[in-house]
């Protein structure tokens, strides 16, 4: 991997080594190491199939739901083996929002912000679910929108505002980092806009891992940007310069859309 | 105004004939065929639903529902004298709720957590014997069933018949329609339902229960209904087990009466004969009703 102009001292994640295969001996994912700096949006780019979302879901460990992907490698978080943890622990300190917006059909609003807390079974105090359902829906603008039909089913809201509550569903845990898997890419010019917006704001708060297919976005709102391609991490640097001056030609040829 | 002329002629040797006459009338005649044979398909149920109204209709009042059936003598004296035939079908009423509820409660948890599994293991060998054998079971004969009732239940558990004897049975005929539309219905919850709930950390068989169940509940419910319904007219099983009763019975370890039984044994009588058509009403009523609250449920539910 090329380092372009990286410089991470306040490193909350480390990927060590991370292989994945779905079928033995079949690597998507070859040998990535990569430090995730804190409090900055970190993109993951490259063409489709380069195992960009296959990375990012070893970070949460959600490959575990499927029996037959094999990953070694280590990751850490803040120091802590990702693997000794409970996925419950990783989770809470984790969150993901997925391509297409996924808030809990048979859910309100309301629950399904607090889907975390009401899923595993964790009672909260009414005043404080109140709190944490304003609080995330204020953080996500959606509470304006929302806040005279929380207890209709999320699935009534548009697109966009159906992600942005499943960014408020991740948030509510009070995670320390957040995964996206193209989280824009169902969505439309308008509530794209809206989104971007809203994970610049939240990177005060929280460390942004994205997934992204779209160069533009990369280069709008990333602080860093990995470009992935067949599984190996070609280039990994400051986006500005990685955009602007890129050290690998496989990186130039992506950018300047000889492929992809 | 614009016209448009159209060029007939596009590429020589080519004629676009102006058959629209012709077309027209393939479309009306097209038109003509479906309705008929929608006719056709609906028109059994009306006739049915028809003839038993107008048949049955009279026999149907309060006794119908809260007196046991009538004996041959008594029906006979009616018939006589002009009058409906007197008692009702209580006995039956109650059997058939009976030995239905307990074949639910027998069926209802296993089939839908064999769907679960089965949804779950998609390619497993097991699972692929557990979803064949499944099939096959569907197929076996009611009366087949019913005969296992029988030797497993009648002679072994109540020592004699019994309304549990005919739950077994009919619960075996219930079990492949639930752990089918269970594992279909499943596997219409989108994938990332799933994974968005493992995202916050929710252990596995939490996501079964709090998740993928909720989600499709309107699907399992219509398939239990359906199961229900399937069932509920059953007769064959029911000889062989429940055998029938002229008194109201909750006791499950007693022989019990059911409407299709009753229906059986007025059709054995020639003075009863107007109570099969009030009988028969009344059965297909029910499942009528029962298709009625599913639907009622499952529309509430996505409001």
């Amino acid at each position: 991997m090329k380092k372009n102009n990286l410089d991470i001292n306040n490193s909350i994640l480390t990927i060590k080594d991370l292989s994945i295969a779905y079928v033995k001996g079949k690597y998507a994912v070859k040998n990535v190491s990569a430090e995730i700096e804190q409090n900055a949006i970190t993109a993951i780019m490259g063409p489709s199939g380069c195992g960009k979302s296959t990375l990012l879901r070893a970070i949460n460990r959600m490959h575990e739901l499927y029996p037959n992907i094999s990953t070694e490698g280590e990751i850490f978080l803040n120091k802590d083996n990702i693997y000794d943890m409970d996925t419950i622990n990783l989770r809470r300190k984790v969150g993901m929002v997925f391509q297409r917006p996924n808030p809990f059909p048979t859910l309100s609003i309301y629950d399904n912000v607090i889907a975390g807390y009401k899923l595993n079974g964790i009672k909260l105090k009414k005043n404080r679910r109140d709190e944490i359902v304003e609080k995330t829906l204020t953080d996500v603008s959606l509470w304006t929108e929302v806040k005279d039909s929380l207890f209709d089913k999320g699935t009534f809201l548009s697109g966009g505002q159906q992600q942005r509550l499943c960014i408020a569903r991740a948030l509510a845990y009070n995670p320390e980092v957040i995964l996206l898997d193209e989280p824009t890419s169902a969505l439309d010019p308008v509530a794209t806009a809206r989104v971007e917006e809203l994970l610049i704001d939240l990177k005060k708060k929280y460390t942004i891992v994205m997934v992204t297919h779209n160069m533009s976005q990369a280069a709008r709102i990333s602080d860093n940007s990995l470009f992935m391609y067949l599984g190996e991490s070609v280039e990994y640097g400051k986006t500005n310069s990685m955009f602007t001056n890129p050290i690998d030609s496989r990186t130039e040829a992506y950018l300047t859309g000889q492929f992809g | 105004m614009n016209s448009i002329t159209i060029n007939k002629n596009i590429s020589p040797g080519i004629e676009f004939k102006d058959n629209s006459v012709l077309r027209k009338f393939k479309n009306r005649l097209f038109k003509f065929i479906i309705i008929l044979l929608s006719i056709i398909t609906i028109s059994p149920i009306v006739l049915i639903l028809s003839k038993l109204i107008i048949k049955g209709f009279r026999q149907i009042n309060i006794d119908f529902f809260t007196q046991v059936a009538p004996d041959t003598f008594e029906a006979m004296t009616a018939i006589a004298s002009g009058d409906i035939i007197p008692g009702g079908i209580a006995n039956g009423i109650t059997g058939t709720f009976l030995i239905v509820i307990i074949a639910s409660v027998i069926a209802i948890p296993i089939g839908i957590i064999t769907g679960v599994y089965l949804y779950e293991n998609p390619g497993k060998r097991y699972a692929n014997l557990i979803r064949n054998l499944s099939d096959i079971l569907q197929g076996v004969p009611s009366i087949v069933l019913g005969i296992i009732g029988y030797l497993w239940v009648v002679i072994n558990v109540t020592n004699g018949f019994s309304a549990l004897a005919g739950s077994v049975a009919l619960a075996i005929m219930m079990l492949p329609l639930i752990v089918r539309s269970t594992e279909e219905t499943m596997k219409m919850v989108p994938e990332n339902i799933k994974e968005a709930a493992a995202a916050l950390g929710v252990p596995y068989h939490k996501i079964i229960i709090r998740v993928m169940i909720p989600s499709s509940f309107s699907g399992l419910l219509t398939g239990i209904l359906l199961a229900i319904s399937r069932v509920l007219g059953e007769t064959a099983p029911l000889l062989l087990t429940t055998l029938g009763s002229s008194f109201i019975n909750l006791d499950v370890s007693k022989p019990t009466s059911a409407v299709p039984l009753l229906i059986w044994n007025f059709y054995n009588d020639p003075n009863m004969i107007n109570l099969i058509w009030s009988s028969s009403l009344f059965l297909i009523g029910l499942v009528l009703a029962l298709n009625i609250i599913a639907k009622r449920i499952i529309a509430n539910r996505e409001k």
